[in-house]
């Protein structure tokens, strides 16, 4: 699959009634590689969620241009929301079938559950599982699809430190096992070294591009906290504009 | 049950009136047109009758039930055709099937159906309208094909919808059935108990409705109980 261009003018929400509206987004240009891991990082309510919704097709409503390679109608897209979005009167496994509508995949679906550790699980109806585990069977779906695109909307938010440090090391073992284009938003910038090849900075509404900056941190040392600190310490330095996003 | 009875069988002997018969007579009547095998055919043929207005209606009224609540247009242009039908007396659209169409069988199914139909379409596009925005966004990321959303998404959530309008819809069709058979067919329950009236004959009339109630509870028992156990075996 080839890069992903973004080139949005301007992005704006109708005003009801009277009101004029409100512009979200405004001359966003942005590359994504093949492959590549990127993290959107920005305050809360800037607009990332509308981003990925444009990129994702749900949105057509606004001025510019997405191109997302040759992917178009055939592309395989998987999608990680804020919150699991399951089918509550299915069970955790016809979640999962579901979106393989057009490719059954069964192996890959049990090999997925088997890593995310949720097996044990798969007969189980949504309502009887944490949070942590609706999101886990919400990244299953995502990667259960053979993404060329991996879409994410601060997929971890609300989990405990620990729960949430869990499902990221086991998100990085499945895309370096298949390698694909992932956007990751997150206001986390902690979050974001640990997981990102490159970190784009946006800021508050009406979204623009900041400033992006690749993470030096090479994978085998990103679960070490230190390490992360510290390059979170010197991009406060560094980029004082940036304090103020997060 | 059985306060009921003896409740009944007090006040009858009480009055002692041939229009409030003891619930032995009632039996007894019940019995004897069970054997002679005249309610179980009138019963059956206002049951047939129900079975296929209620399937015209359900279907049809699903169908445009979740067209209106999908699309605002429609829906702003059916809007008052729909308050209108839901207002107009049974009595006013039974008569004109009859007068219009005459006294055969179509016009009688035809005059249950219209009646029927705005509850449905009305029921289940108020279920449309709640359905779930995050579901659906979820489906068109994954490109899931149409009849999927429709089967896995959006009947689901319209489940609790359908069976609400299953349920009135049924107490208003025994309703108004009753009136259609009394007024243009020459059987069916409502032509039966229109005879018992006018013999005064009141053991034929409760002997009637006995059957009347033990075939709705078995309906509930037998269909929409276990069809609702079904639907809904994912909650806690």
């Amino acid at each position: 699959m080839s890069a992903i261009k973004i080139d949005i003018l301007n992005k704006r929400f109708p005003g009801v009634g009277e009101a004029t509206g409100h512009l979200v987004i405004e001359n966003l240009n942005l590359t994504i590689n093949p492959q590549e891991f990127v993290c959107l990082v920005g305050p809360s309510g800037c607009g990332k969620t509308t981003l990925l919704n444009i990129i994702a097709g749900l949105d057509t409503d606004f001025t510019g241009e997405i191109s997302v390679g040759q992917v178009t109608k055939k592309s395989k897209i998987g999608v990680v929301f804020q919150n699991p979005r399951l089918l509550a009167w299915r069970t955790v496994r016809q979640n999962i079938e579901l979106v393989q509508e057009r490719f059954q995949n069964a192996e890959l679906i049990d090999e997925l559950l088997d890593v995310m550790q949720l097996t044990a699980f798969q007969n189980v109806y949504p309502e009887r599982l944490s949070l942590g585990m609706s999101r886990r069977v919400a990244l299953i779906r995502a990667f259960a699809v053979n993404p060329d695109l991996l879409l994410m909307d601060e997929p971890f938010v609300s989990l405990d430190a620990p729960t949430a440090r869990q499902v990221r090391d086991l998100l990085l073992l499945l895309w370096k096992k298949r390698p694909h284009t992932v956007l990751f938003v997150t206001h986390d910038l902690r979050e974001a070294i640990a997981l990102a090849d490159r970190l784009v900075f946006l800021s508050a509404a009406p979204m623009r591009f900041v400033s992006e900056i690749v993470v030096p941190i090479p994978r085998i040392e990103r679960n070490n906290e230190q390490a992360i600190e510290e390059f979170r310490q010197q991009l406060m330095n560094e980029y004082p504009a940036i304090k103020q996003l997060i | 049950m059985l306060f009921l009875l003896i409740t009944w069988q007090a006040l009858a002997v009480y009055l002692d009136s041939s229009t409030f018969p003891m619930p032995v007579l009632v039996a007894k009547v019940f019995w004897q047109a069970c054997v002679t095998g005249q309610l179980p055919y009138h019963l059956g043929m206002t049951l047939l009758r129900l079975i296929v207005s209620f399937s015209i209606a359900m279907l049809f009224g699903c169908a445009m039930g979740i067209a209106l609540g999908r699309n605002r247009k429609l829906d702003a242009f059916f809007d008052n055709w729909l308050v209108i039908f839901l207002n107009v007396p049974a009595l006013v659209t039974i008569i004109l099937c009859y007068v219009w169409f005459g006294l055969v069988e179509s016009a009688a199914i035809l005059a249950v159906v219209v009646n029927k139909l705005p509850n449905v379409i009305v029921t289940i596009r108020e279920g449309t309208r709640a359905l779930d925005q995050d579901l659906m966004d979820m489906a068109r990321c994954y490109r899931l094909s149409k009849r999927k959303i429709l089967l896995e998404i959006i009947w689901p959530q319209l489940h609790p919808f359908v069976m609400g309008a299953t349920r009135s819809g049924l107490a208003l069709i025994w309703k108004i059935i009753l009136v259609v058979e009394l007024l243009g067919r020459s059987n069916g329950m409502g032509y039966q108990l229109h005879l018992f009236f006018q013999m005064f004959d009141v053991a034929s009339i409760l002997a009637y409705t006995l059957a009347f109630v033990g075939v709705i509870q078995l309906i509930e028992l037998l269909i929409l109980k276990p069809l609702d156990q079904h639907a809904l075996r994912w909650r806690r």
